[in-house]
């Protein structure tokens, strides 16, 4: 799957200059709708995914709450997260949201991971990680903006929502999108889900919800899994849902400005070391006043 | 005749020095002396602790040779007539550069210790904040730079200075690098005028 899929357009810790091999990167970008509104919480799509994937999660206990698992895991790559929300005056309202890896353009996780290519983005938008690369050190976790990977910790390593890779390299729809009984999770090109998510967000609209719409955020470039919300301008509502998401400026800094920073100076201060030695020559202290002096003794400290 | 010289470091100092030096954790190209990527960064951690343990032990030899006078900072104003070869100053066991480049260790090496632990998994990362960890992970790499920064300053300044690495290999100096290098400290080694 990994390098032969020959359309990789970004690889974790390494250079433009050495692209990954990216041939047949004429593909379309992708996308899973997400449709929040007409979600009904089944898990169907939990259920899914950990059947097409082969995970099968600790059974965990009940927290008060529908969520369950109550968090992604190595093992459980989407999750429903249940909020109530309520407007004053107006009715009660179940927001319910099916988390998971968003596949951003701009992936924080990519940029953050310090192993060449256990992070790849492909030409359609899917962000993946490569497991027999992945060294364990959580570098993701801290890049991603929506706080999705998890490490594994049988195993050290990170893990989450591949948009079923391998799936949709032979012409299939991700696993959760196949099983979702209400169409809630629909999947094809980027630019087809968004005319999708225009015809729903003009039907919300019609009903009332005047603040419906996309969430595809400009933050990251955009987003591979893009939800249609009735609250769209604001998207905390459902479980906290970033507004603005970013990749960290701590992340850029340190990836962005301090690495090359860092090359560049390091480099510079072995060629000056070099000429200096050449140029102004070895320090020595002159031997031949010794002779002056008789004592032979050792001092000690 | 028998050459002169000066005890600088004891065995126990020099090997103090070689432990932190190979104890210093590795660049990702390094990662293929532990096996495999994934045990080096397993193995990064623990590394890590070691060295910040042997630099903590120089740390109770040396500070007190390492507080900064007058004639320190004389030395680091005319650090360019340094370069060129030339002596400044009256200089004592350690000279304004080998201070401040003592300090800066001990800066560099306390900010990697307390920003390691908070980034190292499995064991301490999640139980620290996702921002708290990016901030660290910054600091991190930003006091590895100066620490490297500083090591590769280090290790040419040893190079440059002729009869330094004997200090560090067999623990002697001769009288004349003495005299010529650190006269002060020369004069209260063997009680003579420089």
């Amino acid at each position: 799957m990994s390098m032969q899929s020959q359309d990789i357009i970004r690889r974790s810790a390494t250079s433009s200059l050495t692209p990954p091999p990216q041939a047949r990167d004429h593909k379309l970008e992708v996308a899973k709708l997400i449709d929040v509104s007409i979600c009904i919480g089944c898990k169907g799509c939990q259920v899914a995914c950990s059947e097409w994937n082969d995970i099968r999660d600790e059974v965990g206990h009940n927290h008060g709450v529908y969520d369950n698992p109550v968090d992604l895991t190595a093992k459980s790559w989407t999750v429903m997260r249940f909020a109530e929300h309520q407007d004053e005056g107006g009715p009660l309202q179940w927001l319910i949201r099916k988390d998971g890896c968003m596949h951003c353009s701009d992936p924080g996780c990519l940029k953050a991971c310090p192993s060449p290519g256990a992070i790849l983005q492909y030409a359609n938008g899917v962000v993946d990680f490569q497991s027999e690369q992945c060294i364990g050190c959580g570098y993701c976790v801290a890049g991603c903006p929506f706080n999705v990977p998890r490490i594994n910790k049988e195993d050290n390593k990170a893990y989450k929502c591949s948009l079923c890779s391998d799936r949709l390299a032979v012409g299939q729809e991700p696993s959760c999108v196949k099983t979702c009984p209400t169409g809630a999770i629909q999947f094809g090109t980027k630019e087809d889900m968004k005319l999708v998510a225009a015809g729903r967000i003009k039907d919300l609209q019609a009903r009332g919800f005047k603040n419906a719409g996309l969430y595809d955020p400009e933050g990251v470039g955009g987003t591979h899994v893009m939800y249609v919300l009735h609250h769209a301008d604001r998207p905390e509502l459902y479980s906290n849902l970033p507004k603005d998401p970013q990749i960290s400026a701590t992340v850029s800094l340190w990836k962005g400005m301090l690495k090359p920073l860092a090359t560049l100076g390091l480099a510079a201060a072995g060629l000056f070391g070099f000429l200096h030695y050449t140029t102004v020559g070895p320090n020595r202290a002159d031997e031949e006043e010794e002779h002056e002096e008789k004592e032979t003794e050792e001092v000690s400290k | 005749m028998k050459e002169k010289l000066i005890q600088r470091y004891s065995a126990a100092e020099r090997i103090n020095h070689w432990v932190v030096a190979c104890f210093y954790p590795a660049f990702f190209w390094l990662t293929g002396i532990f096996g495999t990527p994934q045990l080096a960064r397993i193995v990064h951690p623990f590394i890590g602790v070691v060295m910040f343990l042997g630099f903590a032990r120089q740390f109770f030899r040396y500070y007190h040779h390492n507080f900064i006078t007058d004639e320190d900072k004389k030395w680091m104003k005319a650090v360019g007539e340094v370069m060129k070869g030339n002596e400044v100053g009256d200089i004592g066991r350690y000279n304004g550069g080998q201070k401040g480049m003592f300090w800066l260790m001990v800066a560099c090496t306390s900010l990697l210790l307390v920003t390691g632990v908070i980034a190292w998994r499995p064991y301490f990362a999640e139980l620290f904040p996702i921002p708290l960890i990016r901030f660290a992970l910054l600091v991190h790499a930003s006091a590895a730079l100066a620490l490297i920064a500083g090591i590769v300053v280090h290790v040419y300044a040893a190079i440059w200075v002729k009869g330094t690495i004997r200090a560090m290999a067999e623990g002697v100096v001769t009288h004349a690098w003495a005299k010529k290098h650190h006269p002060k400290w020369y004069r209260e080694m063997t009680g003579k005028e420089s």
